[in-house]
């Protein structure tokens, strides 16, 4: 009697998971850098819409690769795709790819130096030459500078950046190139460079890893890591002069500040961006969704879903150490989402 | 009994008449498991060519070379990545053949058998460790000790020398040889402590018995099986040429060529679990291919040449003996 009971709940359960299954799944893959909030949006929307979402965070590379052969529903990027990218997609697949930014994040600068203590100021010149090779000493007078005030000692600086191809690396010499004429006619921006200088770490634990060892070492790692880890970063000098410190605020404003540069595509890059408050290392996270998709019922699916992202999405960005949109991005991401064609 | 079932089973084979149908399957899966193996390596090669040919094709031999590496232009060369490779397991044999040796000596020759039987147990768990366990301990661990007291204290008597010349970074050739000595450590002590456990008791004997010490007597003992021994050093050298993970923790993932030990290298097995995941273009992807490709051929031929060493060894063995 009992045994049939549990044969038969089990048979229900079995059944029920059926109907699940027949419900519609969502496949995605591409960058990890957003992979936290993406997997909170998808529990979340997903138990009130009952679509499945199935993501793989197996790198921005990946993602895009993903997105041209046509292997998943969605894709999702650190760094926009190209022009001949978006070609060969439009080729292999019949359908534009659009690219919907979904949350913002930013570089920091994390360093090692006690005699510094918090708040070290840097300008753009000072921490393209320190990455050149060109600033070797703290207490170069470049430095000292602009940190008046502060002691500064006789070290050398131990330069640490990601020894992986990531997209924090790829924001950052974005930003470099932007700034400094050497770095963008010697070295370029991608996901990975040739350094002139300095020590390779794995993942933002490598370089925070190697940062906090060594006395006098400067890295870069993503705010979020920073934030979590209690890493120390420094405040930098944006377009305009100021300096800025990382923060939630100064991201999304300098997304605001680059907002009349926006390009129509919203492929875009915000370092260095315009703007009072911008902190300068900033960037998007992208979605990378098929105009013009074969499955009309997928399409309406995620044209829901998107439209969930740029409203009640958005509200759990900061809990999980993301910057949200501002108002005036999220106007032009949704025009965006309504050019998706559903029909 | 037996014989007569063995004579007549040969019988029947060698009259070409039904064989057991179970042997037959028998031979020909077998057969088909070792062809897979073959298959499987000729594919690798064949499909490593095949990606690898864009790069091939702009770069040629200078490939091999050159030692810029530049993904954003495009421009690609191996040369300090296989410089890297061979320096830390070169670092990492120098290491650990004498310690290694030194263990399986002291189990087989020296160790009270309370004692051999619980170092043989820690020497063989060292090499289930996980190598990723490795890297951490390394990188936390390890790595910050070199850089405050080795380094300094090498550099400061021995700084002459410019092998041990430059800044104490702590990651860098040296700690990517002695994590790599560790951890093939276990694999050269323990397979050396089987064959020296191997050679014939009589052997010792003998030679105690002739008024030998048991240091010569250990001398004779390693001489016989110095094939073996040799066989545990190659099985060794091939972890570390092939080691990814806990040496991309700490070498400091730098593609330069340099004389000093505490500078940073980078090794063929640490770019390619860096850099593939987020190479985009073809060249990118066809060069870091070429790289496991220049992988692949070095591991064939260190241990072609180790088997041609071993065979060279036993043979003339035998001809002694003949």
């Amino acid at each position: 009697m009992k045994l049939s009971k549990i044969f038969l709940s089990l048979l229900v359960a079995v059944s029920m998971g059926n109907v699940v299954q027949a419900q519609l799944k969502l496949n995605g893959a591409g960058a990890t850098f957003p992979y936290v909030i993406y997997s909170k949006w998808f529990d979340v929307y997903s138990k009130d819409n009952g679509v499945q979402f199935n993501y793989q965070s197996i790198g921005s590379g990946g993602g895009i690769k993903q997105t041209i052969e046509g292997t998943v529903d969605f894709g999702a990027t650190d760094g926009p795709m190209s022009n001949d990218q978006l070609k060969e997609a439009k080729e292999k697949q019949g359908s534009d790819v659009l690219h919907i930014p979904t949350v913002m994040g930013a570089v920091v600068i994390t360093y090692n130096l006690q005699e510094a203590g918090k708040d070290l100021h840097l300008s753009p010149d000072v921490l393209a030459q320190i990455y050149l090779g060109q600033i070797t000493k703290w207490n170069d007078e470049q430095i000292a500078k602009i940190n008046s005030g502060k002691k500064l000692p006789d070290k050398s600086i131990i330069v640490v950046h990601r020894s992986d191809g990531s997209g924090t690396t790829n924001i950052f010499t974005d930003y470099l190139t932007k700034v400094s004429k050497t770095w963008a006619v010697n070295i370029g921006k991608g996901t990975s460079v040739n350094w002139p200088v300095g020590l390779g770490g794995k993942g933002n634990e490598g370089v925070a890893g190697l940062v906090k060892q060594s006395d006098g070492s400067i890295g870069y790692v993503e705010l979020a890591y920073a934030v979590k880890n209690g890493l120390p970063y420094a405040v930098l000098q944006n377009k305009v002069g100021k300096f800025v410190d990382a923060s939630f605020e100064s991201v999304s404003a300098a997304a605001a500040g680059a907002l009349e540069n926006m390009p129509e595509d919203l492929r875009v890059s915000i370092t260095n961006a315009n703007g009072n408050e911008s902190y300068p290392i900033s960037g998007f996270t992208w979605l990378l969704i098929y105009k013009n998709m074969k499955d009309k019922s997928k399409a309406q699916e995620i044209v829901k879903f998107l439209k969930w992202a740029m409203n009640e999405g958005q509200s759990y960005a900061k809990d999980l150490y993301y910057a949200p949109l501002p108002k005036e991005v999220i106007a032009l991401c949704q025009k965006k989402i309504e050019s998706i064609q559903t029909k | 009994m037996e014989s007569v079932l063995i004579t007549r089973n040969t019988f029947k084979a060698s009259k070409g008449r039904l064989q057991n149908p179970g042997d037959f399957l028998f031979k020909n899966l077998t057969r088909f498991f070792a062809a897979l193996i073959l298959v499987l390596v000729v594919l690798m090669a064949y499909e490593m060519m095949r990606t690898s040919a864009l790069s091939w094709n702009k770069f040629g031999f200078n490939f091999f070379i050159r030692s810029v590496w530049d993904p954003v232009q495009d421009e690609y060369g191996a040369l300090p990545f296989i410089y890297g490779t061979l320096v830390s397991s070169l670092l990492s044999l120098i290491i650990a053949v004498p310690l290694s040796l030194g263990i399986a000596v002291f189990l087989t020759e020296v160790a009270p058998r309370w004692l051999e039987r619980p170092v043989s147990f820690f020497v063989e768990m060292l090499a289930g460790i996980p190598s990723i366990v490795y890297g951490v301990w390394g990188f936390f661990v390890m790595v910050p000790w070199l850089r405050s007291t080795v380094e300094p204290f090498i550099s400061k008597y021995l700084g002459f020398i410019p092998l041990f010349r430059g800044a104490p970074y702590g990651v860098g050739m040296l700690a990517a040889g002695i994590i790599l000595s560790i951890m093939i450590l276990p694999i050269i002590a323990s397979i050396s402590r089987d064959v020296l456990k191997a050679v014939p008791r009589s052997q010792t004997e003998a030679s105690l018995a002739l008024g030998s010490t048991r240091w010569q007597a250990t001398r004779i003992a390693l001489a016989y099986s110095r094939s073996g021994i040799f066989g545990a050093v190659v099985l060794g050298l091939g972890r570390a040429i092939g080691e990814t993970m806990a040496v991309t923790m700490v070498i400091g993932n730098r593609p330069t060529i340099s004389a000093s030990l505490f500078e940073p290298g980078y090794t063929m097995a640490s770019v390619l679990a860096n850099e593939f995941t987020e190479a985009t273009s073809e060249m990118y992807i066809s060069a870091l291919v070429e790289i496991a490709l220049t992988l692949f051929i070095i591991t064939i031929i260190i241990n072609s040449f180790a088997r041609l060493l071993i065979w060279s060894v036993t043979s003339n063995e035998r001809a002694q003996k003949a």
